[in-house]
């Protein structure tokens, strides 16, 4: 073996490596690029501007449109969209033959993981950051800080939804599969997450449901920080440090999840 | 020296299913060994445990004198896998997807640069470097492929159907850089096959049917141990003319691919009493030498089921 080949398990340089391939591939294909940001954007002004005209819901700060009130969760979508995409790919991945080549490389599996991971939620961040811009049409007056803080709130979730999808992802063997837990588990997920309507108007079961769901805590996250100049318009959620500390033990399990299933070698004695 | 790979009593079981039962095997460096055998018969699972995927149900495995079970990173940074569906990103470029390979070596720079432009020349597609592998033909992608294998320069080759989905010239090529490669380098190759002209070039090959090594030895030496002659009759009716064959001369006839086939000690006697009981029956009769898928049949009982399709096994 010549002496620049690694000896032990690789980390870092693998799991850059495998991070710009996630940009790669991104910028190389355009569906992807635009259909990340613009399903959500539709999906916003339509239900946005449709349910503002007929309906006020309980328990929502007072002035507020419903345009306004489901941006945070409009947000959230761009990431999960994102992430489901770039979670897609680890199916494909598999079902190519290319992650084979990378589990017979002396790369050690958090390497794997981490750069996988870390490739889809950088681009759902860029998707989110973009999706940002309508915070100016939304007249939400913003500081820098407000909006720096938002981003990173937004990358702590990108990668809690990512590294789920990642672990959903691996043992499947075909993306129909994948869209049927999309639409099963990941979309009511985000539909019950406050992204639609408050905690506070619904029945006391569902408020259970939504309490548990950690997802609930990216979006209220997600307002306290775009609303760091009038916290009483976020409603009735959840304390910052509650979203915080949620958020990252959801980033936690989600990515040891992920290397269980990815250590998880075949066979066993 | 250690042998490449040392296998003794390997053993997988899939559930109720032994996919491997049994294997005892020993490779020296420097051989280009075949695996031979028809899908389903164990390669893919031997390729598996050989790649330190697959951790067996049973038995003790070295490769290049190292345990899977306790090395696996020092295994994997001297071997080279290439796959039976080539483990390429089809929307980077050929140059993309050695570098992306040899950052997971942990290769970097102007040596990983040099590399990349070597491998590349050993498989002639210096001129395609820049190509998305998207755009390459299949022969192409494959070649590609085993350039990504050899990157990091391994001590062992481990090949899974090297000529699976090329077209005669593309695997002729294949062959060209596999000798090339032996020859300048000294790897070693194990390589898994279904094709018996792909096995015959090998130096030593091992039959793998129903889990266990039926047989193993150099091609020549394995045709030699048939120590017979075989006729070959293409006819209209093989099923009744076979029949009929057995009843009236008594001899030991196999249908293979829509032809008698009869495996006798004096071939010229064989095909006279042939041609005299059956003339007006057989449209086309032929004298051979034995083959290795005459081995495998005196191994097995029955013929070698060939044709592509189907991974598993």
């Amino acid at each position: 073996m010549p002496d620049d080949v690694r000896r032990g398990e690789g980390f870092f340089l693998p799991a850059a490596t495998l991070w710009r391939r996630e940009l790669v591939r991104f910028v190389r294909d355009r569906h992807r690029l635009l259909g990340a940001i613009l399903q959500p954007f539709v999906f916003w002004l339509l239900l946005g501007i449709g349910m503002s005209a007929s309906f006020s819901p309980a328990g929502m700060a007072g002035t507020m449109s419903y345009l306004e009130y489901i941006y945070p969760g409009a947000l959230l979508m761009v990431l999960l969209f994102t992430a489901i995409f770039s979670t897609i790919s680890v199916v494909e991945d598999r079902r190519e033959g290319f992650m084979q080549a990378v589990l017979v490389a002396p790369v050690s599996p958090s390497g794997v993981v981490i750069g996988k991971v870390l490739g889809g939620t950088t681009l759902a961040v860029l998707e989110g950051v973009v999706f940002l811009l309508f915070v100016f049409q939304l007249d939400i007056p913003v500081s820098p800080v407000s909006l720096v803080a938002t981003v990173a709130f937004l990358f702590l979730v990108g990668l809690a939804l990512t590294g789920l999808g990642f672990a959903i992802a691996w043992r499947m063997a075909s993306t129909a599969g994948f869209h049927a837990i999309m639409n099963l588990f990941l979309l009511p997920m985000w539909a019950l997450s406050g992204a639609l309507f408050p905690l506070s108007g619904v029945p006391e079961w569902l408020a259970w449901v939504m309490r548990i769901n950690p997802l609930t805590y990216g979006v209220a996250g997600v307002r306290h920080m775009l609303y760091l100049h009038a916290p009483e318009l976020t409603g009735q959620v959840p304390s910052p440090e509650t979203c915080l500390l949620v958020t990252c033990l959801f980033v936690l399990l989600t990515l040891s999840v992920s290397l269980g299933v990815i250590k998880r070698r075949e066979g066993a004695r | 020296m250690s042998p490449a790979i040392a296998v003794s009593g390997l053993r997988h079981r899939y559930g109720d299913r032994m996919a491997l039962d049994g294997i005892n095997l020993r490779i020296e460096k420097g051989e280009v060994y075949g695996m031979l055998g028809p899908n389903g018969g164990g390669k893919t699972t031997l390729f598996r445990v050989l790649t330190t995927l697959l951790e067996p149900t049973d038995g003790t495995v070295r490769i290049l004198g190292r345990d899977p079970l306790r090395d696996s990173a020092g295994i994997r940074a001297r071997i080279g896998v290439v796959f039976q569906h080539a483990s390429l990103d089809l929307k980077l470029t050929a140059f993309e997807n050695l570098r992306h390979q040899g950052h997971l070596y942990g290769l970097r720079g102007r040596s990983l640069q040099e590399r990349i432009e070597s491998a590349l020349r050993t498989v002639r597609l210096a001129d395609r470097r820049d190509d998305r592998t998207e755009d390459l033909s299949g022969g192409l992608r494959r070649r590609v492929d085993l350039a990504r294998g050899l990157l990091h320069r391994p001590e062992l080759l481990l090949f899974d159907e090297p000529s699976s989905g090329l077209d005669p010239l593309a695997r002729r090529a294949m062959w060209d850089d596999l000798r090339r490669l032996r020859g300048e380098r000294g790897v070693t190759v194990l390589l898994t096959t279904h094709f018996i002209e792909e096995a015959e070039r090998c130096d030593r090959v091992g039959i793998l049917d129903r889990g266990r090594l039926v047989a193993e030895g150099a091609p020549e030496a394995l045709k030699r141990s048939m120590n017979k002659d075989v006729v070959v009759i293409e006819a209209d009716h093989t099923e009744a003319l076979k029949a009929d064959i057995e009843a009236q001369l008594n001899a030991s006839t196999v249908l293979v691919d829509g032809t008698v086939r009869i495996e006798c000690d004096d071939g010229q006697a064989m095909m006279a009493s042939l041609y005299a009981g059956f003339r007006e029956r057989i449209s086309a009769i032929r004298l051979g030498r034995p083959t290795l898928e005459d081995v495998f049949i005196r191994e097995t009982g029955r013929p070698f089921a060939t044709g592509e399709g189907g991974n598993a096994g």
